[in-house]
């Protein structure tokens, strides 16, 4: 009984042997290239890339156009200084209190938040944080409906009409008032403010995202719904659907200031890159690149589409414009 | 060993499966047993003061409309709100001089190195090598091989494919990131839940104040504690560590603990007689004779740490939550649902591989285990393949960085063009739905709830938890009300318990519907299961979009949300409980000449009472927990509250009290339902079994 076991097993080991071993064959033969090559060509490629660009990290805070820079800077950073870029998704809030810990180097499109300037930055707070200049994006944010709201009932883009209109915008959430969908918490918004200040019979219900407020835009689109809110520009879905703003009372210095008070449009932003202060004192050559950056509400709605509407993946799409713009990328490289 | 206590048949499936196999003379877990006291009598003489409750509230509101409801805008805050966010100031300005933040900062930045250092090894590239140190065929085969060793070669060729479909779906290295991230927090999990839980098996002191820990750290919602974690241990890893660790820890000292509480005494007298050391008892007699309940213990822990290191992906946490989240960013359900759908692959994985490891050490301690020699040779030849595959990983490109395919967005497009077929044909209907629950269900209760003055609502329900729960709930209700209204988000608290209680009735009609249909036919059951698997595993971020697709930001949607997250457990708990009413029973009924429907009205559905109150309490649970993540799609109150706290800065104290209050209504209803249970039953029941993880897998 023992005996032919054994040999069996032995036998099976052996086997298992012969097999290994061919394995090992078959899977070198097709195993492409070799990695101590790739590992080689690494430190030379990071020797050549002169002076140390080290890590950069970038935040990207959640919206697409964001996004769009973020990985466009971070795309060059990467492939033409050699710079090992960490993305970390955040929102604007936990990426400031990033600066001071160095885990996050760069937020590349800030719309303005006095209340962390106040903390961050030199002079008012702890100084980690400095603003790096503008990055050449325009924000406009502003109420809007969708194109064919304007295009039947053009008196709606003056806000002294709204409350003529309130009883059609009334959804199951709004309370018999006219539904005004607000912006997802972390933007810059007053709406509640504005409503009550200006008199109109409209009650604020929060989309919470700016994946909620498209989806919502684009059914009221498709399907000839009564919808206002809260939107901006730069954004890629004003190229699928138009967005029509609505005039409120014009803006002018200080109206925002109180933000109990507000009853006044929003005003135009220079949107601008915010750094953290260690990051920038260092000698990482992605500093000058983020320096020189600025591109356009249009190079930005392009980035983003094509990764919202195309399905691009960010690298792709910024590797895609990158290639199609060099002239641009050539100047935030220049010294 | 534990002969009586370990059947052969059963395996571990769970708590409430726990339950059975540490107490073989109660017979059933959930069903009371036999010889209910009639229980429609009791029903009805409840509800009568509940509706007299109900009635006077509503005569009261419709007299004072509007007057004291505490409502509070969206975006504004009170004093108290900004005190707290001070304190938030002052943390973060001292974070390099106080002793507790400079702590948690070195705290942080171990865990961070610690997991940098496996991510070189496993799933990034370890520059300058271009690649991990272990490729993937390298990492492959070692799971497999581990597998191997630890359960059998079925369980080996699961972890096999699941490691593949990581990479041919391209998410390699996301998901060797989220295992990385769930298998730290577990070592910790356990290295810290052991001890505790042999002090809450132990002392009967000690599992009191434990207790109230844990049923703290489960009702909290988890969205609700990232915001502190951050605050403490920085952005990215170490919070992801945290959180999840946070999450993970109640299963395992409660489940354990109860293991070892519940070593019958007659063994440990016997044992003590030969004059045992506290140790030797511990180490000799209560571990070894609890493991199977700790392995229970271990699986469920491992499971709550996937689920919550996926949601860590909101501070940055590495792993596959992050495009999941990224699909939930520019809106694209194809593209969250394929690493969703890997976190089901993963969680399916994780549960198959722990059971089937417990039930061979089982095995093998009864000396079973198959023939040793053949095993042997399995061992052998496993190891040297695995030697080979990690050996020829680290030298070929290919073999370390997985191949790129086009499958995974392949499958995406095709999720996408269903879900716009879906959309589109459907969303007159479903708005139409969503319009009648709202104006027929949810608009009403909230009038009253809400817009009553707030010493009313209180009031009633003080009063109702009386009339359900008893006075000691009524007691726990009133200081959970007085916190609520301390923290001045009254308003909002109302509007969040109503959508939590209609979005639980909803559950409750799917888990009546569905329990008794699954019981009562084992082919639907067998059907049914692997989908609330699935709905119990699946981050709820990739069918957020979708139900937002159909139903437009609004209460109703984060409803559908919180239904989609808590029926699978509800359904479950139902049609087990239903499934477990004693055969004889039914049969002498049958005898009778009853109707089905007869049959299933006043007997299944009346015995299985335990159960279904048990159901309605996970229910509320769980769909309070959504209902937080209902803030990202129009929802508004609470989970707004916590998502604009924790996005601006000036608002952080807004959302930590928001936080707080979710709390204490999840307090509040866990204890009304609770009361409810036990009031019913004079058997002790599976009392604990509070906020399970319901285990997945196939029916029994």
């Amino acid at each position: 009984m023992r005996q032919p076991a054994m040999s069996t097993a032995r036998s099976r080991g052996a086997r298992l042997g012969v097999l290994a071993a061919v394995a090992t064959l078959a899977l070198s033969a097709c195993g492409g290239g070799s990695i101590a090559k790739e590992t080689e060509a690494n430190e030379k490629k990071a020797a050549a890339a002169g002076g140390e660009c080290g890590d950069l990290n970038m935040a990207v805070n959640p919206w697409v156009g964001y996004e769009a820079s973020a990985y466009v800077v971070g795309t060059v950073a990467q492939d033409q200084l050699g710079c090992t870029v960490n993305y970390k998704e955040l929102k604007e809030d936990v990426a400031w209190q990033g600066f001071g810990t160095g885990e996050v180097d760069v937020v590349i499109e800030d719309w303005g938040h006095p209340d962390l300037e106040k903390k961050f930055f030199e002079g008012k707070g702890d100084g980690t944080a400095m603003d790096f200049g503008p990055q050449g994006n325009i924000g406009i944010i502003g109420w809007f409906v969708p194109p064919w709201l304007a295009e039947e009932h053009p008196d709606i883009l003056e806000w002294e009409n709204l409350n003529k209109y309130a009883k059609e915008f009334a959804t199951s959430e709004s309370g018999g008032q006219g539904q005004f969908l607000g912006a997802d918490p972390s933007y810059v918004q007053f709406d509640e403010a504005i409503v009550s200040n200006l008199d109109l019979d409209f009650k604020v219900v929060f989309s919470g995202s700016e994946a909620a407020t498209i989806e919502a835009f684009r059914k009221a689109e498709e399907n000839k719904e009564w919808v206002i809110g809260y939107w901006y520009e730069p954004q890629y879905f004003n190229a699928e659907v138009a967005m029509q703003r609505v005039a409120l009372p014009p803006y002018e210095t200080g109206c925002q200031d109180d933000p109990q008070t507000v009853a006044c449009d929003y005003p135009q932003t220079e949107l601008k890159k915010i750094v953290g202060t260690d990051w920038a004192e260092s000698d990482s050559t992605a500093v000058d690149l983020v320096q020189n950056f600025t591109w356009t509400n249009d190079d930005q709605n392009v980035v983003a589409a094509y990764i919202s509407s195309d399905g691009m993946s960010p690298e792709e799409a910024a590797a895609k414009w990158i290639e199609d713009n060099p002239d641009k990328v050539e100047a935030w490289l220049a010294q | 060993m534990t002969e009586g206590v370990a059947g052969p048949g059963l395996r571990a499936r769970g708590f409430v499966e726990s339950q059975k196999l540490a107490n073989p003379d109660s017979p059933r877990p959930v069903e009371p047993g036999a010889a209910p006291p009639p229980p429609e009598r009791k029903t009805l003489s409840r509800w009568i003061p509940a509706l007299g409750v109900i009635v006077a509230w509503v005569v009261v509101w419709y007299l004072t409309d509007g007057k004291d409801t505490l409502s509070l805008p969206g975006v504004a805050r009170t004093a108290l709100h900004d005190d707290l966010t001070e304190i938030n100031n002052d943390l973060l300005a001292g974070r390099d001089t106080n002793p507790v933040m400079l702590f948690t900062g070195a705290l942080a930045d171990a865990l961070r190195s610690l997991v940098e250092m496996m991510q070189g090894i496993f799933s990034k590239p370890n520059l300058p090598r271009p690649v991990p140190e272990i490729g993937w065929l390298g990492v492959t085969a070692c799971s497999t091989y581990v597998a191997l060793v630890v359960a059998n070669w079925r369980i080996a060729l699961l972890v096999l494919a699941s490691f593949l479909s990581f990479g041919v779906l391209g998410f390699w290295e996301q998901s060797l990131d989220l295992l990385i991230i769930t298998g730290i927090s577990v070592v910790i999990a356990v290295v810290v839940g052991m001890p505790l839980a042999v002090l809450v098996g132990t002392s009967a002191r000690a599992n009191r104040a434990i207790t109230v820990v844990l049923d703290v750290m489960q009702t909290m919602p988890t969205f609700v504690y990232l915001l502190p974690v951050v605050l403490f241990f920085g952005i990215g890893i170490p919070s992801a560590v945290v959180a999840t660790l946070i999450y993970a820890l109640p299963p395992i000292v409660r489940i354990a603990g109860f293991g070892i509480r519940e070593v019958p005494t007659t063994t440990i007298e016997a044992t003590d007689s030969a004059g045992q050391t506290y140790w030797q008892r511990l180490l000799k007699v209560q571990i070894p004779m609890a493991r199977k309940t700790i392995i229970v213990g271990l699986n469920q822990t491992i499971l709550a740490a996937l689920s919550m290191a996926t949601l860590a992906s909101f501070v940055d946490g590495p792993g596959l939550g992050k495009p999941v989240l990224a699909g939930l960013r520019i809106n694209d359900v194809g593209t969250a649902f394929v690493p969703g759908a890997l976190i089901v692959v993963m969680a399916v994985m994780l549960d198959r591989t722990t059971t089937a490891a417990s039930e061979r050490a089982e095995k093998v301690a009864r000396g079973g285990g198959g023939d040793p020699r053949t095993r042997r040779i399995l061992l052998i030849g496993g190891a040297v393949v695995t030697i080979v595959a990690v050996y020829v990983s680290r030298t070929y490109v290919d073999l370390a960085r997985f191949p790129e395919n086009t499958l995974g967005s392949r499958i995406a497009d095709v999720v996408n063009d269903v879900m716009d077929w879906i959309t589109g044909t459907f969303s007159g209907a479903t708005g139409a739905f969503k319009d009648a629950i709202t104006n027929g269900l949810l608009n009403p209760m909230e009038s009253v709830l809400a817009e009553s003055p707030w010493y009313v609502s209180g009031l009633g329900i003080a009063a109702l938890a009386l009339v359900f729960g008893g006075l000691r709930a009524m007691i726990t209700t009133i200081i959970c009300l007085a916190g609520i209204w301390y923290f001045d988000l009254w308003h909002d608290a109302m509007i969040t318990l109503n959508m939590a209680l209609v979005g639980t009735v909803l559950v409750m009609i799917l888990a009546l519907v569905f329990g008794v249909w699954m019981a009562r036919d084992r082919r639907v059951d067998l059907g049914i299961r692997p989908l609330l698997d699935a709905g119990q595993t699946i981050p709820p971020f990739v069918y957020l979009i979708p139900v937002l697709a159909l139903f437009g930001p609004s209460r109703f949607t984060a409803i559908v949300a919180g239904i989609v997250y808590a029926a699978p457990a509800a359904i479950k708990l139902v049609a087990d409980g239903v499934k477990a009413v004693s055969p004889t029973t039914i049969e002498a009924g049958r005898s009778t000449g009853q109707t089905t429907w007869q049959e299933i009205t006043k007997v299944q559905l009346p015995m299985a009472k335990g159960s279904l109150v048990l159901a309605t309490n996970q229910g509320l649970l769980y769909v309070l927990a959504m209902v937080v993540i209902g803030g990202l799609v129009g929802a508004g109150a609470l989970g707004y509250d916590v998502v604009y706290g924790f996005s601006r800065s000036e608002a952080w104290g807004k959302g930590l009290a928001a936080g707080i209050t979710i709390v204490l209504l999840g307090v509040m209803l866990d204890r009304i339902t609770r009361a409810a249970a036990d009031k019913r039953r004079d058997d002790p029941g599976p009392r604990r079994a509070f906020f399970v993880r319901l285990p997945i897998g196939p029916p029994k």
